[in-house]
C-alpha cells in the first residue's frame, strides 16, 4: 500500500512537473519561434505565399494552411514538402527549404511542428 | 478545398505552357535548330490574354497598374506631377550640350526618338546593342569618356530619349540566322532557368505567379517589362534602369547579380523586347 502510493505518488508529481517544465512552457515557445521562422521575411516567409494563423497580408499563390493535421496525418510527408516540395510538383514555385540550406534542419523542425498545430 | 481545385486547376495549365512555352515551341516548330521566336510570343501572349482576360495585351505596359485596380488609382494621381519630371528636364540639358569637339548627341541621334530601335541585334559586331551602349558608342566617337551604365548621368539621357519616343510601336526584328538565334535563347533561357537560394526563375514570378500577390505586392506579366524605362521607384528615390531593375529581382531571390549592360543582361532584354513587340513606348515612368 505504501509503496502503491509512494508510484502514485512520484508519477503525479513527475508528470505534474512535466506538464509544467517541458509540454507547458517549453512546448508552447517551440510553437512561437516556429511561427516566427514561418513569419519572418529573411526565413521562412511562408506568408508571402500561404494564408496562415493571425499573418497580415498574406500573399495568394499557395493554398491556405489551416487543418494540417487532418491534411498531413504523416509528418514526415509534410516535412518534406517544406525540405524539397520540387519532389511532389517539378513545377512548383515552391522553394526548397531544406535542400537549398534557406532554413537549417532544426529551424524546419519547429516550423513543421508549427504548421501542424493550424 | 474549393480554393486547392482552382489552384490545381492553375497549375496544370502552367504546366503545360511551362515556363514560357518550351515545349510548345519545340512542338509547334519547324526550324531545325528548335528555338522559334514566333511561336513563343504566341504562346506567351495566349497564355496572358487567358490569365487576364479583361486586360488587353498592350495595356500591361503600365505593369501591375494594368490589373491592381486599387494601385492604379495612386498611380494615375502620382502621374499628375510626375515624378521623373525633373529627369526628363535634366536630360533634355545634357542632350542638348556639346561635346569639347563641337558636337553632341543630336549629331548621333538627331531628335533623340530612337529609343524604338534599340535593343536590336548588330550583326557586324555580333551582339546584341542597347540604347545606353549607343549612347556611349556616340561618346567614344566624339572622343568622350564613356559614361557609367549605373550612374545618374546616363539614365537622365536615357529618360529624356525614353520621353521623346513616347508613342513609338516595339518592333524588334525577328531573331533569324544564328547569332540572333543564339542571343534570344540565351535570353529565353535565363527568364526561365531558376538560380538562387529560393530557386525561382523570372517565369516562376511573372508568368506562373503573374497576377497573384506575394505578400501584398502584386506581380506584373513579362508582357510589357521592358515599356517605360527608365523608371522613376519611391523605392529608389530616384530614376534607374532596367538593369538596375533586373538586379533587384535577381538579389530578391539570392542569385547572382550581372553587372548592367552585361551580355547576360542585353539577351535579356533583347528576349523581353520581341515577346513585347507591338507594345507602346510610354516611358520614363513611375512605380512604388
Ligand atoms: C513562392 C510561393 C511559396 C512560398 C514562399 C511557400 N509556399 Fe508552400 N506552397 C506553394 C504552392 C504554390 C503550393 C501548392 C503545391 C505545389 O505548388 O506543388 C504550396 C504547398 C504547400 C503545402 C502543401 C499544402 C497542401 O495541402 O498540399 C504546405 C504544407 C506548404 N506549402 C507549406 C509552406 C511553408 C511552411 C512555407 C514556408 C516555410 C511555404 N509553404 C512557403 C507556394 C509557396
Ligand atoms: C520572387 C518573385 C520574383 C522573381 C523571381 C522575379 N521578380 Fe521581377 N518583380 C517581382 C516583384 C514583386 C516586382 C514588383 C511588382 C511588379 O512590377 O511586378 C517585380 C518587378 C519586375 C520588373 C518591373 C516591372 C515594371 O512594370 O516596372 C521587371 C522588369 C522584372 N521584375 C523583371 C524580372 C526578371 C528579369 C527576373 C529574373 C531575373 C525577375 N523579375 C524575377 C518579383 C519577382
Amino acid at each position: 500500500m505504501n509503496r502503491l502510493l509512494a508510484l502514485i505518488l512520484l508519477f503525479g508529481v513527475t508528470g505534474w512537473m512535466g506538464t509544467q517544465a517541458e509540454t507547458g512552457e517549453a512546448d508552447l515557445s517551440a510553437l512561437e519561434r516556429g511561427k516566427a521562422i514561418a513569419f519572418d521575411r529573411n526565413a521562412g516567409n511562408c506568408l508571402s505565399c500561404h494564408m496562415m494563423d493571425d499573418g497580415e497580408l498574406p500573399g495568394n499563390s499557395g493554398p491556405p494552411l489551416i487543418q494540417m493535421q487532418v491534411r498531413f496525418p504523416d509528418r514526415a510527408v509534410l516535412r518534406q514538402q517544406i525540405w524539397d516540395p520540387t519532389i511532389r510538383n517539378p513545377q512548383t514555385v515552391m522553394p526548397p527549404y531544406g535542400k537549398n540550406l534557406v532554413l537549417s534542419e532544426e529551424e524546419i523542425d519547429l516550423v513543421v511542428d508549427y504548421v501542424l498545430s493550424l | 478545398m474549393v480554393r486547392t481545385t482552382i489552384l490545381g486547376a492553375g497549375l496544370l495549365l502552367l504546366g503545360s505552357v511551362s515556363l514560357v512555352s518550351a515545349p510548345l515551341a519545340s512542338e509547334t516548330s519547324d526550324t531545325n535548330s528548335g528555338i522559334d521566336p514566333q511561336a513563343d510570343r504566341q504562346a506567351l501572349r495566349d497564355f496572358y490574354t487567358q490569365r487576364f482576360p479583361d486586360v488587353p495585351l498592350e495595356e500591361h505596359k503600365n505593369g501591375v497598374y494594368a490589373f491592381d485596380e486599387g494601385a492604379r488609382e495612386q498611380w494615375l494621381e502620382m502621374e499628375d506631377f510626375p515624378p521623373y519630371e525633373i529627369a526628363v528636364d535634366d536630360g533634355a540639358e545634357l542632350y542638348e550640350t556639346p561635346f569639347a569637339d563641337g558636337k553632341g548627341y543630336p549629331d548621333c541621334f538627331g531628335d533623340g526618338a530612337v529609343k524604338g530601335r534599340y535593343p536590336h541585334y548588330d550583326e557586324v559586331r555580333s551582339e546584341v546593342v542597347t540604347l545606353e551602349m549607343a549612347i556611349n558608342d556616340c561618346r567614344a566617337d566624339h572622343g568622350e569618356a564613356p559614361l557609367a551604365y549605373d550612374g545618374a548621368e546616363i539614365t537622365r539621357l536615357t529618360a529624356y530619349m525614353a520621353y521623346v519616343s513616347r508613342g513609338q510601336i516595339i518592333d524588334v526584328a525577328l531573331p533569324e540566322g544564328e547569332g540572333p538565334l543564339a542571343a534570344y535563347e540565351a535570353g529565353k533561357r535565363f527568364y526561365s532557368t531558376r538560380r538562387g537560394q529560393l530557386n525561382f526563375a523570372c517565369s516562376s514570378c511573372h508568368v506562373q505567379l503573374a497576377g497573384n500577390r506575394l505578400r501584398a505586392e502584386r506581380l506584373s506579366a513579362s508582357l510589357g517589362q521592358v515599356t517605360h524605362w527608365p523608371v522613376y521607384r519611391f523605392k529608389w528615390q530616384d530614376v534607374g534602369s532596367l538593369h538596375l531593375r533586373f538586379n533587384e529581382c535577381n538579389s530578391q531571390v539570392g542569385a547572382e547579380p550581372f553587372p548592367p549592360q552585361s551580355e547576360e543582361y542585353r539577351n535579356l532584354e533583347y528576349f523581353l523586347s520581341y515577346m513585347s513587340n507591338g507594345l507602346a513606348l510610354n516611358g520614363p515612368a513611375s512605380r512604388k
